[in-house]
């Protein structure tokens, strides 16, 4: 039973993620979590602002579904299924990051420097974290697709266009994690 | 119940993406740092199975959970809003280490500052939406 507790390997782990994404082809549906982004915007009232929000969010329910489930999968895995031996980066990285004062893994998922509550006293902090949210939801409507809609559903239906928002999402996180990252920190 | 099996399709997506670790900032940072092959294989291995299983369903014309052909739509041709947009979602990713799943993975998980992730994500959508004509696509 110690595989649950431990990191679970690449291949599990992507064999599973695809299984998730067949799973919803065979309900009909498809994969793409930054689409409820746009729904929640809509629910929000943006369709008053732009016809891009004018759409029938209802039909768009199942998705919400999914990120409750993915909610409720989350709080599981943290709260049940860790042990202090996850997140186990290489030394490498945890050396440069303690050049610039992130403070390494020892089993959590996230950075205290980045996401720990002291960080709702820091300006700054609060800056990065709605900047990169911005960034990711402008740029993830933008492109038409996220991680899961485009590198994963799309690329797996051998979408050019998919293929283009992937090499897209590579330089923009190399130039952020090489040039931008270091700037910040 | 309708929601039901989505919500477990969902829950197993959460577990999955908590325990490869594609959740965590410091995968993601490993990532870009080619540091570590961990995400490279999750992305791989997805993709490649993924590809297996909807030639499977397109070749044999599987039918739905409803009994309807499934129909999985090609996306729209085009180039710029794909590089550019992908471009800007790169840079996002790489600094707060989250796509979109993970940001609700997250907060279910009991990360409450990644709820203001969630507000840009949700700024930037609405953002796209107002400025969607003046864009280039």
């Amino acid at each position: 039973m110690n595989i649950l507790f431990q990191t679970w390997p690449w291949y599990i782990s992507g064999f599973l993620i695809a299984m998730v994404m067949l799973c919803l082809n065979y309900f009909g549906k498809v994969f793409g979590m930054s689409s409820n982004l746009r729904t929640m915007c809509t629910i929000a009232g943006a369709d008053k602002f732009s016809d891009f929000f004018k759409f029938d969010w209802k039909a768009q329910r199942w998705n919400l579904a999914v990120l409750a489930g993915a909610m409720l999968g989350g709080f599981v895995a943290v709260h049940y299924m860790s042990d202090p031996s996850n997140v186990a980066i290489n030394p490498k990285t945890i050396e440069q990051l303690a050049a610039m004062g992130i403070d390494a893994p020892n089993g959590k998922l996230a950075p205290q420097a980045l996401f720990g509550n002291a960080i709702f006293e820091s300006p700054k902090m609060i800056l990065i974290l709605i900047i990169g949210g911005i960034l990711i939801g402008f740029g993830s409507r933008y492109a038409g697709g996220c991680t899961s809609g485009h590198a994963i559903a799309g690329m797996s239906n051998l979408q050019v266009p998919s293929l283009k928002a992937v090499i897209g999402f590579f330089v923009g996180g190399l130039i952020m994690a090489h040039f931008i990252l270091p700037l910040i920190f | 119940m309708k929601a039901l099996k989505y919500i477990l399709v969902g829950f197993v997506f959460g577990i999955v993406l908590t325990k490869s670790e594609a959740v965590s900032w410091y995968r993601i940072y490993e990532m870009f740092q080619f540091q570590s092959f961990h995400m490279y294989g999750i992305i791989m291995t997805a993709v490649a199975v993924g590809i297996i299983g909807i030639q499977f369903i397109k070749r044999n014309h599987l039918k739905s959970l409803k009994g309807e052909p499934i129909i999985i739509a090609d996306k729209e041709p085009g180039s710029f809003r794909y590089w550019i947009g992908g471009l800007f979602f790169g840079l996002g990713w790489a600094l707060v280490g989250a796509c979109p799943g993970p940001i609700f993975i997250l907060i279910g998980a009991g990360f409450w500052s990644v709820t203001l992730i969630l507000a840009g994500a949700l700024l930037g959508t609405f953002l796209y939406g107002m400025l969607k004509d003046k864009l280039r696509h």
